[in-house]
């Protein structure tokens, strides 16, 4: 069940925030995406139109545009693997298969225990220690099969995600 | 504040944050705590140094030592050893390859020695979160001179002379820019800037955000001045959440202080900045896309013109400059423009900020002047290949520039020389490639990343580029033909010619640089076909070499789908109808017995 009050309150937040009203829904969205931890169910989205003032669809469109949101459930963890050439030169090919093989996923599937979302990302910025993925807030560099490998376990484990 | 004799500058780059800065930092603090020092020994947090392949890493002042690879342990013998005795710690120091170690290396190595310093002048210098230490680097003076001393129209005048050029990619002329937005009719008007850095391999504005975003904030204050605009934007992607978190603490600090907000140093003069997330899309970074997002709709670029100059953000007048850009705006107002002009070349006047990255030695950021040759940045600065092997060329531009082979590295880098090359200057990413990588490889990936992030606006993009990837991958796994070269040529041609805006455009360069340079490869691929550098999976074959093998099993059972047979102590074989070619066989095996073969 959606905690509809909170949505409204989170949309009413956004709007506090921002000088220009008719900007915000990206905004909006992020947060109340973050809400629900990184997924922004339908029955949410709808509020966010209703609040905003906006078509359903205007807000559909924006939903489906950026790869960051999304409508369907994500894992606890979000992995983003950089996939571009920075990062391929240096062994993230090796990278994605390796997570790929651990987790038994493709790119934009979630694990069955609900742990985990593999995805790929544009380029994270941390070229100089490629190959690079960022589990949700955190980036992690200068990676190898098998520090993967330990970070996977380690999160599947209980561990923190640093 | 306590006069501090000790200053530890460490590196919370993204970079170095991933290589475990926190910890070597609470390490530093707990240490310090333990032996009393908290009033004599300061540790500030800086933005990114920029050697990024050193990391985590940090600046012991007033001597200047230079330490890397830290690790808490580290950091405990660093207090212990340096701040307390007076003692350097060597095993932190810097190397060089003949095996003598520099203490000062941020004055004496030519990776920190050789650049000069104008957008980054302040990261890694500086807290980012303080704002008193960037008023202490002249920070807030250049507004405060223009909103003393000089006319709107003074200010556009002073960057039209510095012949300051858009360092996003396209190098505009950023004075005339604002000169046509300040001449354009509108009510209200926006000033924006660009932090939606995307180009793989380009990451110098994240570390300008992230190390001084004070100085952002202040040349977009003097952009809005110059221009007429009383709010300003910027729009920075969703994949950098700390340079987010900095920027918002950098925003309410300016206006704490009478920096940003009403009445502006008391000159009448108020401007306001708001910070817009994106949420993943690449074709964001080009600016009627951009304008698009920010209004909160589908980032999708719409035909220029009118500009953003007559018709930006709500239809109004609005300048859009990139951070970089930016980030050179106050040292142009405090120093003049013919400070700025001495540096670089007579058209490409100052500096840029480079990215290396890829099979370099030094990773990292470097600013250097423009008009630097190829093989300074990447042999001298960047300590050329990191592997061994020759390096073969370097992708400038990203996934809309070309690649430079190694015969051209004597070729200066400006606008003009790179484009002569079939490349472009872009934001600055340098990808670095040794004799391992395949070019036409290289220019598929680029291709794949081309139609994933195509808008889905115009047809040519849209369908063009996946055409031509379709053409690409029957070449890299061998089903290519000659007629495939001809057509994927006159494709890119097309989509260049045709395309909506910027992202079309420039998609098919890395296939048309590659194709005018490499040309030979990809006539290995359909021709012969053979993938020359190895890389192809479906134009290789694993052997192995009878006389090396001992049969020592290794192979056989790191295999993931048993490819390998063989008795103990007898030579093995792969079976290549199997094998996927996943390399772990040549990993394990510690007699160099297995190569790759193609075909």
């Amino acid at each position: 069940m959606v905690d509809r009050e909170k949505v409204h309150a989170l949309v009413r937040e956004a709007k506090s925030e921002s000088l220009e009203e008719k900007d915000i829904l990206i905004n909006t969205l992020h947060k109340v995406q973050d809400y629900f931890g990184n997924y922004i169910p339908v029955e949410a989205a709808e509020i966010v139109a209703e609040e905003l003032v906006v078509p359903k669809s205007k807000v559909y469109e924006v939903l489906t545009f950026y790869t960051m949101f999304s409508t369907k459930p994500r894992g606890k963890y979000v992995i983003r693997v950089c996939v571009n050439l920075p990062c391929h030169v240096t062994g993230g090919r090796e990278i994605v298969q390796t997570l790929k093989e651990l987790l038994g996923v493709q790119f934009g599937e979630t694990t069955k225990d609900g742990l985990f979302t593999l995805e790929t990302t544009s380029c994270l910025g941390l070229c100089g220690v490629a190959p690079v993925i960022m589990i949700n807030d955190q980036y992690y560099g200068d990676l190898t099969p098998k520090k993967v490998k330990e970070l996977i376990e380690n999160l599947r484990s209980g561990g923190d995600a640093r | 504040m306590p006069l501090t004799a000790t200053t530890i500058l460490i590196c919370a780059g993204g970079a170095c944050i991933s290589a475990g800065e926190e910890s070597v930092k609470q390490a530093l603090e707990k240490e310090i705590e333990k032996y009393a020092l908290n009033d004599v020994v300061r540790v500030v947090e800086t933005g990114c140094m920029g050697a990024c392949s050193l990391g985590p890493l940090m600046v012991i002042y007033p001597e200047g030592v230079f330490y890397q690879k830290l690790t808490p342990q580290a950091a405990r013998k660093i207090v212990e050893e340096h701040i307390l005795k007076g003692r350097i710690v060597k095993e932190y120091l810097y190397k060089m390859p003949t095996g003598e170690v520099i203490p000062e290396a941020v004055e004496k190595l030519p990776f920190f020695a050789k650049q000069v310093k104008i957008a980054t002048r302040n990261v890694g210098y500086i807290d980012p979160l303080n704002i008193e230490e960037y008023i202490a680097r002249d920070g807030y003076f250049a507004l405060a001179k223009v909103l003393k001393n000089m006319s709107p129209e003074q200010v556009i005048e002073e960057v039209k002379a510095s012949g300051l050029r858009g360092r996003g990619g396209a190098g505009f002329p950023t004075g005339l820019k604002w000169e046509l937005t300040r001449k354009s009719k509108g009510e209200r008007k926006y000033i924006v800037c660009n932090a939606d850095e995307g180009d793989p391999g380009a990451f110098m504005d994240r570390s300008v955000l992230e190390g001084d975003p004070h100085t952002v904030l202040e040349a977009m204050t003097i952009g809005g001045y110059a221009i007429g605009a009383n709010q300003g934007y910027i729009y920075v992607r969703a994949e950098y959440p700390l340079a987010i978190e900095r920027l918002n603490a950098a925003i309410s600090q300016a206006k704490e202080y009478g920096f940003l907000g009403e009445n502006i140093m008391g000159s009448g003069f108020s401007f306001d900045i708001e910070i817009r997330i994106g949420a993943g899309a690449f074709v964001c970074g080009e600016e009627t896309a951009l304008i698009a997002s920010i209004e909160g709709r589908r980032g999708q670029p719409r035909v220029k013109p009118p500009y953003p100059a007559q018709s930006g953000v709500w239809g109004c007048p609005t300048v859009i400059n990139n951070v970089e850009t930016f980030a050179c705006i106050p040292p142009i107002i405090v120093n003049g423009a013919n400070w700025f002009r001495s540096i670089g070349t007579e058209k490409s006047p100052g500096t840029k900020v480079f990215a290396l990255a890829g099979k370099i030695t030094n990773t990292g950021l470097v600013e250097v002047p423009m008009g630097i040759t190829l093989k300074e940045l990447l042999y001298e600065i960047g300590g050329g290949s990191s592997t061994g092997k020759k390096i073969k060329a370097v992708q400038t531009g990203g996934p809309s520039g070309g690649c430079i082979p190694s015969e051209h590295f004597d070729t200066p880098v400006d606008y003009e020389s790179l484009q002569k090359l079939g490349a472009i200057m872009g934001s600055g990413g340098m990808i670095v490639m040794d004799e391992d990588d395949c070019m036409v490889d290289v220019a598929r990936f680029f291709l794949e990343f081309t139609v994933d992030e195509s808008c889905g606006k115009c047809t040519p993009c849209r369908e063009g580029t996946r055409q031509m990837l379709k053409i690409l991958d029957r070449i890299t796994s061998g089903e290519g033909t000659e007629e495939d070269l001809d057509e994927l040529e006159h494709l890119a041609n097309v989509i260049k010619d045709t395309s909506l805006c910027g992202l079309g455009q420039t998609a098919p360069n890395p296939v048309l640089s590659t194709l005018r340079y490499y040309r030979n490869e990809y006539e290995a691929h359909v021709k012969e076909k053979r993938c020359p550098s190895l890389k192809c999976k479906q134009l290789i074959r694993y052997v192995i070499d009878p006389t090396k093998c001992v049969g020592c099993t290794a192979c056989a059972r790191v295999c993931p789908v048993n490819a390998i047979s063989g008795e103990v102590r007898k030579v093995h074989q792969i079976d290549n109808e199997v094998c996927i070619r996943c390399g772990s066989c040549i990993e394990v095996c510690r007699f160099g017995a297995i190569s790759k073969v193609s075909p």
